[in-house]
């Protein structure tokens, strides 16, 4: 089961530019909640906060309070902790490419350290590739092509069922539909729907209708401010604040 | 900035704002042709009404392509929505001022009756409601919106008092039943009239506000101001 996700008086900068400023929000367990708002915002600075991938940066750092259920990610606990719990999927499908893709699957185990038996491993794999709804498209393969021969839309699927492998509590994804077609976006959208059974679900997003779409929650950001959360209909159809409401209508933005 | 899309609103307000001034002539007219019993005018209604039908399927077309196209969200959306029940409503307010000159006609060719009903006097409340409405969508402004919705009873009252005092005529003159009934027809559609600026008022509201108060359900005051 997913767990919520508390933030409270987070900042972050990258050396001296302060690009998060005082963000508190939730995210509750088990739903979807969506990060909008115009390039350059702090979006994906954000959520990159949330699993501490934003530290791996040379010279970024940040300050502030972000619990994982009831852990404090950033007080007491490892990086590699934080992000067996909350994994990630990125904007553009990164499998490794010279690995077939059970291997690619498998990976997420090993990488995590994590060594099951061989029947294990294989349920393991079967039971993530069919969590990312691949499954009946790779099944008869998986052993002998490679991830990067997968179209686009499966490739991101490959690397929701790499993340799923490992069993974490949350799911991040960074745009994870940007450079995908249409039918590949709509099959991930449907995914998301399922995976909120199982895990919590943060997606950053440039498409608004996406963010309708999927999304119980929605955040919009703005110069590195969240400037409004709240119930994803109250934020398309009668957001409280003018800025949230000029970008969404495309005044600005 | 979407400017095609803005442009696209624009262009839906201005059609409405046709739309609203003939359906506000529509009613004007009819109650002149009441009035001074003129068939010329009961004839213009009628030929009127044609122009009404055709602009409301332009301007729901005009909607429902910009929804399609445009996604539109949160005022816009509401905006849009808006634009369609008003249009609605409009259309009907046309259908009544038919309403109004079929029984003017019949009206004319029965021989004139002093009846005991004060047609000028909702005439004009119905009128000014149906003006003061398009002027809160004109302007954007809930309050003036609100200000619709207190007159809707005042109609009400005066469509009862009609009721009473034209049944009353008809059991004791039944002579002139069928020109009482025809004026109790026109009390009754003007009352409907006021009706439909009533609701137009109401989905002034839900644009300008976001707040849904049919049925006296919601109150106004309490939501978010958010104006285009």
């Amino acid at each position: 089961m997913g767990v919520g996700i508390t933030v409270e008086n987070l900042n972050a900068w990258f050396g001296k530019h302060h690009a998060l400023h005082d963000v508190s929000m939730i995210a509750d367990a088990n739903k979807c909640t969506a990060i909008i708002g115009p390039s350059g915002c702090g979006k994906s600075t954000f959520i990159r906060c949330l699993n501490r991938m934003h530290e791996v940066i040379p010279e970024a750092r940040a300050t502030g309070s972000v619990r994982v259920g009831e852990v404090d990610i950033y007080n007491g606990t490892s990086a590699v902790q934080v992000r067996r719990r909350v994994g990630m999927v990125f904007q553009r499908p990164n499998p490794f490419p010279s690995m077939t893709v059970f291997d690619n699957v498998a990976a997420g185990l090993k990488l995590n350290g994590i060594a099951p038996g061989k029947k294990e491993l294989e349920e393991l794999v079967e039971r993530a590739l069919r969590g990312a709804a691949l499954w009946d498209e790779v099944k008869d393969t998986m052993k002998k092509k490679s991830g990067a021969s997968l179209s686009g839309g499966q490739q991101q699927r490959l690397c929701i069922a790499r993340t799923m492998a490992v069993e974490p509590e949350v799911v991040l994804m960074d745009e994870p539909c940007s450079a995908l077609d249409p039918i590949s976006t709509g099959k991930i959208e449907e995914l998301i729907f399922q995976l909120k059974e199982k895990f919590t679900i943060v997606i950053v997003t440039h498409n608004m209708q996406q963010a309708a779409r999927v999304a119980e929650f929605t955040g919009f950001f703005l110069m590195g401010r969240l400037i409004e959360f709240d119930r994803t209909e109250k934020v398309f159809t009668k957001p409280s604040d003018k800025r949230t409401e000029d970008y969404i209508t495309g005044r600005f933005g | 900035m979407r400017t095609k899309f803005h442009q696209g609103l624009e262009d839906l307000r201005d059609r409405l704002l046709r739309m609203g001034g003939l359906a506000e002539q529509a009613v004007d007219r009819a109650f002149e042709a009441y009035r001074d019993r003129d068939l010329a005018k009961c004839h213009s209604v009628l030929e009127g009404e044609s122009k009404i039908n055709e602009l409301e399927r332009g301007i729901d077309e005009a909607a429902f392509d910009l929804i399609a196209m445009q996604q539109p969200t949160a005022v816009d959306l509401r905006f849009i929505l808006a634009v369609v029940k008003i249009n609605s409503d409009l259309e009907r307010v046309g259908d009544q001022s038919v309403n109004i000159v079929e029984r003017v006609m019949d009206m004319i060719d029965l021989p004139f009756v002093d009846l005991p009903v004060d047609i000028p006097r909702m005439a004009s409340a119905t009128s000014a409601m149906v003006r003061r409405a398009l002027e809160s969508f004109i302007e954007g402004k809930a309050e003036l919106a609100q200000a619709v919705l207190e007159m809707d009873n005042v109609v009400d009252r005066m469509r009862d008092e009609a009721f009473i005092n034209l049944v009353r005529k008809m059991n004791e003159t039944p002579s002139v039943t069928q020109q009482a009934l025809d004026a109790l027809l026109i009390a009754r559609n003007l009352e409907r009239v006021a009706d439909h600026a009533t609701n137009i008022a109401e989905d002034v509201i839900f644009w300008v506000k976001g707040a849904d108060v049919r049925h006296n359900v919601g109150d106004p005051s309490t939501d978010a101001e958010t104006q285009t």
